[in-house]
Parts: structure tokens; sequence; C-alpha cells
């Protein structure tokens, strides 16, 4: 698919919790090109940062001809991007990323933690009611659940400290989801340790497991080579930009 | 459209325009054939080619600082052999642009050997890489001694019939010590500047961000030293100069070749602006139609200092 710079216009951009936000901009033909998966980036032109910032796609509205990215206050960057307004313009360069989510049919688990779990709403309105699991740290970290509510069969959460749904780290809720639903396929992002776990736990089940990958980069194109990493399977170089973000697991772990 | 006024003829290498896409910023061109007409492109200079694959660095590769940004991929590549087998062909079919081959070795013997493996058809011209801050054999010792520099430029020379161009390092105490020994060594024009050494910390993990600890710095931020280096160095040699470090716009551009650079390369600013080498030449010929300047050579070195 060819990739293409557009200048959208913010429509909203409000804070979920202080520290993470949610952008909606009108880009008609990202809207239209958009898979569950596939990533922008961004740039404030004019702004204080030299690079663009890579980030899921959230949803892809083709009628309204707009797209969300929902992004954690982590740097300059995020924090330039909080101060835009209605109206205001962002470069948007997408959609990126060949290695996207399956989408095929089949029940489906999809995990995530943090922010990892933004590119992760876009596939589970494709899917036919999939299982969520939500993990965060703690209750105020779990708002995830809102987005998946329209279109999940069934949502576990698990936090670290017990605050909201289970106690644990994700990959301890996963007995139990396997036990409660036949499970084909499990999509996951989220902090690496959290997707190394679910990815052996989801193998020894027999679970097919697919994960999206992050990892620093300038271009997003395929050409600065800051993203790549080996691959488990053929011992070859993948990019995370254009090959991914998302891998088998086997690729990964 | 893009006319005559900026074509040019930069050792021995005819090309539409005197913008080109840096090494290691630029792919192998291809990537960027969704963004910009690529036989609008002045050449492209290829991600650097060893004589065997390299993974490069493991770790954090890319980190942003302010103005600019840090890198340490450490060439990661698919070897000569790989590069002639499969990307070679695609570049060709995909464009008539000239393609510039960025080459770096170990020793002085492997430089000639890749350098003979290049002379072949569908490449214009070598940019040889002495410079790069990121791997610990050759690079670095062959861009900060001018005998080494000279040695690898002859040893170059001496296995190709293609034009040869010698990126110089700005790691150095004088710029123009280099730029003179390459040149007497034979080389037919030099690039200058590679990426400055530099790095970046986490403070809270008090670790560094770049997985190789330091990194190659690069964009506006170096456009300052850059600009100096080339001005230097253009008055100490007669071979012609490409000049680049920190390139955004077709103004910083004139920069360059009002301080001596007979063409230009867009290196960093090409992550952010997918089309940028195209807009800059765009920009150049523009300046060049306003101002009244029959050809965009006539600038070059016309520093009134």
């Amino acid at each position: 698919m060819k990739k293409f710079v557009e200048m959208a216009t913010i429509v909203e951009n409000t804070a979920i919790i202080p520290e993470v936000w949610k952008m909606v901009f009108k880009a008609p033909k990202t809207a239209r090109e958009a898979k569950a998966g596939q990533f922008v980036n961004v740039h404030r032109d004019g702004g204080q940062t030299f690079l663009r910032r890579p980030f899921g796609i959230v949803d892809a509205d083709v009628d309204a001809g707009t797209v969300t990215i929902i992004y954690r206050l982590v740097g300059i960057g995020t924090e330039e991007m909080k101060d835009l307004r209605p109206g205001d313009v962002l470069n948007v360069e997408g959609p990126l990323g060949d290695g996207i989510f399956t989408t095929t049919p089949g029940k489906v688990l999809l995990a995530g933690g943090g922010v990892g779990l933004a590119p992760l709403i876009f596939l589970a309105k494709q899917l036919d009611h999939p299982i969520v699991l939500v993990a965060g740290k703690t209750a105020a970290e779990t708002f995830w659940t809102e987005f998946f509510e329209p279109y999940a069969e069934e949502i576990y959460v698990t936090t670290d400290d017990g605050s909201k749904g289970i106690k644990g780290f994700a990959v301890d809720a996963l007995p139990t989801i396997f036990s409660q639903h036949a499970i084909d396929r499990v999509s996951v992002c989220g902090p690496t340790m959290m997707m190394k776990t679910i990815a052996e736990a989801s193998a020894k089940a027999g679970i097919d497991c697919e994960v999206s990958m992050e990892k620093r980069m300038a271009c997003g194109i395929g050409v600065c080579l800051g993203c790549t990493f080996e691959s488990k399977r053929d011992g070859k170089r993948y990019k995370v930009c254009t090959d991914g973000p998302v891998f088998s697991a086997k690729e990964v772990f | 459209m893009i006319s005559e006024r900026i074509a040019v003829e930069f050792a021995g290498i005819s090309m539409k325009t005197p913008v080109m896409g840096a090494s290691g910023t630029f792919g192998f061109g291809i990537e960027y054939s969704d963004f910009l007409d690529l036989d609008a492109v002045g050449a492209i200079i290829s991600k650097g080619i060893t004589p065997l694959p390299r993974p490069g660095n493991p770790g954090v590769r890319v980190a942003e600082t302010p103005a600019g940004m840090l890198n340490c991929i450490g060439l990661e590549n698919p070897g000569v052999d790989a590069f002639k087998r499969d990307i070679l062909p695609k570049v060709h079919a995909a464009c008539t642009t000239p393609l510039i081959v960025n080459v770096s070795a170990g020793s002085v013997e492997e430089y000639g050997q890749i350098a003979a493996d290049l002379d072949v058809d569908g490449v214009a011209g070598l940019e040889v890489n002495i410079s790069c801050p990121n791997v610990k054999e050759g690079g670095i010792v062959f861009g900060t001694q001018p005998e080494a520099a000279a040695a690898v430029t002859r040893s170059v020379k001496d296995n190709t019939k293609k034009p040869v161009i010698v990126k110089l390092s700005p790691n150095v105490t004088d710029i123009t010590t280099m730029a003179k020994a390459v040149e007497a060594a034979g080389a037919d024009a030099i690039s200058l500047i590679n990426t400055l050494t530099g790095m970046a910390i986490d403070i809270t993990t008090r670790r560094p961000i770049l997985g190789n600890i330091t990194g190659g710095l690069s964009g506006p931020a170096i456009k300052p030293i850059a600009l100096r280096m080339v001005w230097q160095a253009s008055k100490a040699v007669s071979i012609p100069i490409l000049g680049l470090g920190g390139i955004v716009t077709w103004q910083d551009a004139v920069e360059f070749m009002l301080a001596g650079a007979s063409t230009v390369a867009v290196g960093a600013h090409n992550f952010v602006d997918p089309r940028a080498v195209e807009t800059v030449a765009e920009g150049l010929d523009q300046y060049c139609k306003d101002q009244g300047i029959a050809h965009i050579s006539d600038i070059v070195g016309q520093l009134e200092a």
C-alpha cells in the first residue's frame, strides 16, 4: 500500500486520565486506508521536536474521515501534542506497517497493558465479540475497558496491586480465560515482559499468538534501521516499522 | 518542474539537481518512491555497504536530541554480494537516478576489494565512509589519521574506474589536513560532514540512552559546524565538495553552496519530511529564477568574507 503524508486538522484532544490523552484528527485518506495494527508517524510542524512520533491507530472512521490515537505523556513530543486544540494542524504520515493484525474468523483474545491497548481497540471493532484482557498497574490504569465494551464478549482485568480485577500480571489471568473460553488466537500488545509471558503461556496451551512490537524509530518507513531485531525463527533481521509492527510471537520470543 | 539551471556534473556524475539523499537516511532511494519523484533526485547515496552482512548494534539505536538526533545503527546492511544481487536491480527498475554506493571496510585491503566488487554497471560512484563513529574496527581510525585516510583513498582508487568521493569525519582537530590528504591520494571529491560523536543519558536509570553508549549526532544542531568545515575545506582543496549536515530547507542548501559546496545532501531531515530532497531542489530552482542566477553553480564558493 502506498504511504503518504496528510495535513490533519485536530477535531478533539482531551485527557482520559491526566497522563493519557485521546486525539481525533481529520485525515480522510488515512482513515480510508488504515488497517488494524498499523500506525501513524506524526509531527507538530514548527514545534520543539525534530523527529516524528509513532502511534498505533485506535480507530478510523471512514464516513467522518477521522483517525483516533491515544497517547501517554512521556516527554517533550507528547507534552507538545497535548497543547494542540481543535482546528490546529498535525502532520500525519501513514498508515504505516505492512505487518498487521489477523482478522480472520475465530474466538480471539486481545491482551494488552498501558498504551499497548490502543491498537487493540481498532482490532476489537473488526472481530466477532473478542475476549479482552486489560492489564494495569492500578485501577486508574484500567479505564481502557470502556473502549472495548461495545465490541467485547467479556472483559477481564488484572492490576498489579489488586485494586481492580485479578491481582497480578496479565499472564496470571490466562488459566481462567483459557478454561472459560475456547480461544483460537491471541493478539497482544504491551510491555515486552508481558508479551513474552503471554506468548509463552499461549504456546504452552497450543494457541497461536501474535504480538505488536514497539521500538524506537526515526523514520517509520524502513530507512533508518533504528527498530530492527533478529528473528528467533529464521535469524534474519526484520524492521518493526515496515515488516511489522505485528509479528507472530514465534518470530520475536 | 526542475530546470537545467540546477543540473550539475559532480565528480564526473551527471545529476538533474545538486541535491542528494545522504547515506543512511535515504535507504536505497526506493523506500521514498511513494513520497517523491525519484527521477527528480540528484543522486541516491546508499546506506553504508560492507564486505559482509552486518547486524548492527544491539539496544536502543536512535534518540531525539535538541534540534537533531543521535544514532548508533552500526552499519546494519546485507553485505556487498546481496546488495549487488537483490538491491541494485530494484533501484534501476525504479528510476534512472545515479546511485552512489557508500562503502565501509575494516582494512585498507578490504576497502580496495569492495571497490573492485562494486566496479560494475549501475554504480555511478563510490562514497568512501572513513568516518562512521559507531563501529569499532576501521572507521574512525581511517577518518582521523591523514596517512590512513590517504591509504584507504589510494586503495579504492586503484580498484575502481568509478568516481571516488571520500566522506570526512568532523571528529578531527583540523578538517583541512584530512581534506588535503585525501585529495593528494587521488579522491575525485569529498563529502562532509559525517555525524559528530555525542551521547545522551537517562537520569532516572543513570544509564546511557543509546545501546552503544555514544552515537552520531545529526540534524539542524550540527549545521553551523558543517558549514564552517565546508568553508575551511573549500579553501584548502580544489576538488569539488558535497556539503551536508543539518540541511532542512533550500536556504540551508544555498548557505552550503556559498560556503563552497558544489552539491548538497539532505540527511536526517528525510526522516521528518520524506519529500525533502525534492523540495530543497525545487527551492534552489526557484531561487535561481527569482535572483536572476543563470546557473546554480554560479553561487558556489561566492561567500564574501
